[in-house]
């Protein structure tokens, strides 16, 4: 199995890291061919407009769509969940979302830097806490009828998944806990 | 949201503080002086923009005292954009601190862009919830500003010249020693500390993990799609552009091509896709005709 992580902007590195701490030898995605060749995608927090342009200024949006069309497992968090995500509330004219996850999302629906935090977050069906770090963080502000809703904080969804498409507005790759990536690499 | 429901955020940890560079990693940060500016600045895809009254080439041309920006513009910039505004504050000036703070910025620069306003002392950026960005030219001086609760170094170059020359000697110096460091023995480790005069902690956390313990972008000097692509190959994360695109012919697609600069740093063929037909770049001064040094700002 290959993993991929789009490697455009933003915290890929950190993902490569988690992932390799898990024996998985993941690849830098920045192009179709590179895409071309993977089983799995992690996208990446970062800025989400800056990712969504290098899309389009490397010829990547309509391969990636494509490809999730077609049931990539794929793992998006924070702004990786925009791009993921079915409408962007208030967003960028042209902004890409692709729609694998039926969410509306509102960007830095959380605030500013001043109120990105840090909280545990307790995922259904695992036995302990996640720790969740929230950085300028998109809200979920709904969610369709086929969206499994897999954790909330404060009663608002944090961790969703549709089909093999898996989203979070929190941070994994900022924690030390790798779970998540290890259940997003050995789900069938 | 009530106080009572938000079930245990906590903020304005060092994981917060130093998450948000963690995520412009790989992107473009731009000096910006007008909300239109700002808005040229996220079409092209920047990652932030830095919020000033007078880009670093205006600020050699005028001379005088350069101080923190007037929180109106400051804030005309944070409405037009919706990606991170970062704001200077004068090296040791934790007043301007507390007012950017109380801005909302999402980072304060600690710059010696700006006039220093203290000779001895930088900002104890621990006290501060905002994350801080500070400016090194070599090791040492990254890790006493890490020591301080910066959660980013940039290196410093030589603002406002357009010449790479500064940015370049920079990052080799920081990067040339953490290969050192993780070569050396414990008892090695005692005086490297004592040379850079930076905590032994901290020395031994990059002899352990080969690198700084925030991330490392680099600025001062940047001009062309090449230039990024030379500072990322050498080992910065980012890049911070000042006065590069503004003071260009012709701003926009500069922008837009040292974002694409940044992120294929390691292809050439895309590098020379994004640096045909730019129009003339910023006009570049030579380091030895300066008259003031920012480099030389910080202690």
């Amino acid at each position: 199995m290959k993993v991929g992580v789009l490697a455009l902007q933003g915290a890929f590195g950190l993902h490569e890291q988690v992932l390799s701490r898990l024996d998985v030898a993941a690849v830098q995605v920045r192009t179709a061919e590179e895409l071309a060749e993977i089983d799995r995608l992690v996208i990446p927090g970062g800025e989400s407009t800056a990712i969504s342009k290098l899309l389009d200024a490397n010829s990547l949006a309509h391969p990636l769509a494509d490809r999730l069309a077609s049931g990539l497992p794929v793992l998006g968090t924070c702004a990786g969940l925009i791009l993921l995500a079915s409408e962007v509330v208030d967003g960028y004219p042209g902004q890409r979302c692709f729609g694998a996850v039926d969410v509306a999302v509102r960007r830095n629906g959380y605030g500013r830097q001043s109120e990105s935090f840090s909280a545990s977050i307790e995922v259904r069906g695992w036995e302990s806490a996640f720790p969740g770090v929230f950085i300028r963080a998109p809200v979920i502000e709904s969610a369709g009828t086929d969206v499994e809703i897999l954790a909330e904080l404060d009663g608002i969804p944090v961790l969703c998944r549709q089909g093999s498409a898996v989203v979070s507005s929190f941070h994994p790759e900022l924690a030390e806990d790798d779970r998540l990536h290890r259940w997003f690499v050995e789900q069938e | 949201m009530t106080a009572e429901s938000m079930s245990g955020r906590e903020t304005g940890t060092t994981l917060v503080k130093r998450g948000l560079a963690e995520m412009l990693k790989g992107g473009v940060i731009m000096d910006v002086v007008t909300p239109e500016q700002a808005k040229v600045a996220e079409d092209a895809g920047a990652v932030a923009v830095m919020a000033l009254e007078r880009v670093p080439a205006d600020i050699r041309r005028d001379g005088g005292v350069a101080r923190m920006s007037d929180p109106e513009m400051i804030t005309g910039i944070q409405q037009a954009v919706t990606i991170p505004v970062m704001a200077k504050a004068r090296i040791g000036h934790f007043v301007e601190a507390q007012i950017l703070e109380a801005l909302d910025v999402d980072y304060i620069d600690e710059s010696e862009v700006l006039t220093p306003a203290d000779e001895a002392h930088h900002i104890d950026k621990w006290a501060f919830t905002v994350p801080f960005v500070c400016g090194a030219t070599n090791l040492g001086e990254a890790l006493r500003r890490i020591s301080e609760g910066a959660c980013m170094i940039r290196s410093k170059g030589e603002a406002g010249t357009g010449n790479i020359v500064e940015a370049v000697r920079h990052l080799r110096s920081i990067i040339g020693d953490i290969r050192k460091i993780t070569q050396a023995d414990s008892a090695e480790l005692f005086d490297w500390a004592k040379q850079l005069r930076a905590p032994l902690p901290l020395v031994r956390e990059v002899a352990e993990t080969g690198w700084l313990p925030v991330p490392m972008f680099c600025a001062g000097g940047i001009s062309t799609p090449a230039d990024a692509g030379l500072v990322m190959q050498l080992g910065a994360e980012a890049v911070f552009v000042g006065s590069g695109i503004f003071k260009s012919a012709d701003p926009a697609p500069r922008a837009k091509a040292i974002v694409e600069a940044a992120t294929n740093f390691r292809d050439p063929h895309i590098l020379a896709k994004v640096s045909r037909g730019l129009g003339e770049p910023m006009p570049g001064l030579e380091i030895d005709g300066l008259e003031t040094r920012l480099a030389d700002r910080g202690w």
